[in-house]
């Protein structure tokens, strides 16, 4: 139980998937610059995760066994499906929601937070309970983070920003003061 | 990502600006800023740096030559998935040669190799140049972004090894009394590297437009100038 307590907080806050493991910096960097879109992304790529860890768990054990190096090939693959399958769903299912994330939906195929996920979780030798905490865990940590950067972004709109550090070259300076905020959780777990 | 330039087929291009463009002026983490996640993860030492550059580099160049080979027998209806394929394949050969030939390095870089799959890099010169021009054209394009990827890796892995370790390719650079300035092999010294190389090229831009400003407003005197290009702008859209 504190093993898989770990897992979760160690993802999410220690090993942040966006700060310490530079995964997933298109989004950051391009799409956000609202809290509330940082948000929904965020979830939706959590929601893509949990789905992609289940599909990484049952290839790893029924599939890949003799074909390691077959891996990433199958992973990208598993990955790609399940994004089109869930726009499919929620474009059937919520179409509300779906105009509202419809275009980073197909996105998070491309995003290296799913497959960053999906290896982690195979070289750590995960069980499925373990592999889907740390998905919820890593999914949350990226929320949070889409969240800060998003909202530093809207603050920043009005700030009388000199021309040489405008765009992408400060958005990098506050995600190094946040990834240098995040080291001092290094040691907890 | 969004501002990946489509390469219009209209009029020959010069295989030479093909091949030097990506070196610099259309380099693709410091302009473009594209492949970042394996632009930032590896480069806290210079052999990462230099073994990931050149890992892209290969998958690039032979991605390009298969994909520009077979860019009319592909359907524009699964293109991606098909290149992804392709990529994917000399990714797994660029991961067992790595693997094979410098093992510490390949255990350092870690989980970061098959992310190379997920470089934008890649995928977005096959799709941007690769599946609409011939093959020799493709592999100057290819073999020019690689270089500057790795150039901007090497930008970013020198300095961050020096500083933050004392050593170059593990060799002792700094004297015995320097401290080193253990942030910057840490993931918040990535993000101010690049944050730092970003600002040189705006500044470096600003300068340019400032310069062809000042000698358009001198040659006609009165007429309007040419509005400054706003990079920032353009890179967040």
């Amino acid at each position: 139980m504190r093993d898989h307590f770990f897992i979760v907080v160690s993802a999410a806050i220690v090993t942040n998937f966006v700060l310490v493991y530079f995964l997933g910096l298109c989004p950051v960097i391009g799409v956000t610059n609202k809290s509330a879109t940082g948000v929904r992304l965020g979830l939706a790529t959590t929601f893509v995760m949990v789905l992609a860890s289940l599909a990484a768990w049952v290839l790893n054990s029924f599939v890949l066994g003799a074909v390691p190096f077959l891996r990433v090939i199958a992973f990208v693959v598993a990955i790609a499906s399940i994004v089109q399958i869930v726009e499919l769903f929620v474009k059937k299912a919520t179409p509300a929601l779906y105009r509202e994330l419809g275009i980073f939906l197909p996105l998070i195929a491309s995003n290296s937070q799913v497959l960053g996920l999906t290896i982690f979780q195979t070289n750590r030798g995960y069980t499925l309970l373990e592999g889907l905490l740390f998905a919820v865990g890593g999914g949350l940590g990226i929320t949070a983070v889409l969240a800060l950067v998003g909202g530093i972004r809207e603050r920043m709109e009005f700030a009388p920003v000199p021309a040489v550090a405008r765009g992408p070259a400060l958005v990098f300076m506050i995600v190094a003061m946040l990834s240098l905020v995040f080291m001092g959780f290094a040691g907890m777990a | 990502m969004s501002m990946i330039k489509l390469e219009s087929t209209s009029g020959p291009i010069s295989s030479r600006a093909v091949l030097t463009r990506g070196l610099w002026h259309e380099n693709p983490v410091l302009v473009q800023t594209l492949g970042l996640c394996s632009a930032l993860a590896v480069t806290n030492a210079v052999a990462n740096s230099l073994a990931m550059g050149l890992a892209t580099t290969f998958v690039l160049v032979a991605s390009s030559i298969i994909v520009s080979t077979m860019r009319k027998i592909i359907p524009y209806e699964i293109r991606i998935t098909t290149y992804i394929l392709i990529i994917a394949t000399f990714l797994a050969i660029a991961d067992l040669v790595l693997e094979a030939l410098v093992p510490d390095v390949h255990k350092a870089m870690g989980p970061y190799i098959a992310l190379i799959i997920t470089n934008c890099i890649v995928l977005g010169r096959q799709e941007a140049f690769a599946s609409r021009q011939p093959v020799g054209l493709s592999i100057m394009d290819a073999l020019g972004n690689g270089i500057g990827f790795t150039i901007a890796l090497l930008l970013m892995g020198i300095p961050r090894e020096v500083l933050g370790n004392g050593t170059f390719l593990d060799m002792r650079v700094m004297p015995a009394t320097f401290e080193p300035w253990i942030v910057m092999v840490l993931p918040p010294g990535g993000f101010f590297m690049i944050g730092v190389l970003l600002l040189f090229v705006n500044w470096h831009d600003l300068r340019r437009t400032a310069r062809e400003r000042a000698h358009q407003s001198a040659a006609s005197a009165g007429a309007t100038g040419r509005p400054p290009r706003e990079r920032g702008g353009e890179a967040a859209a």
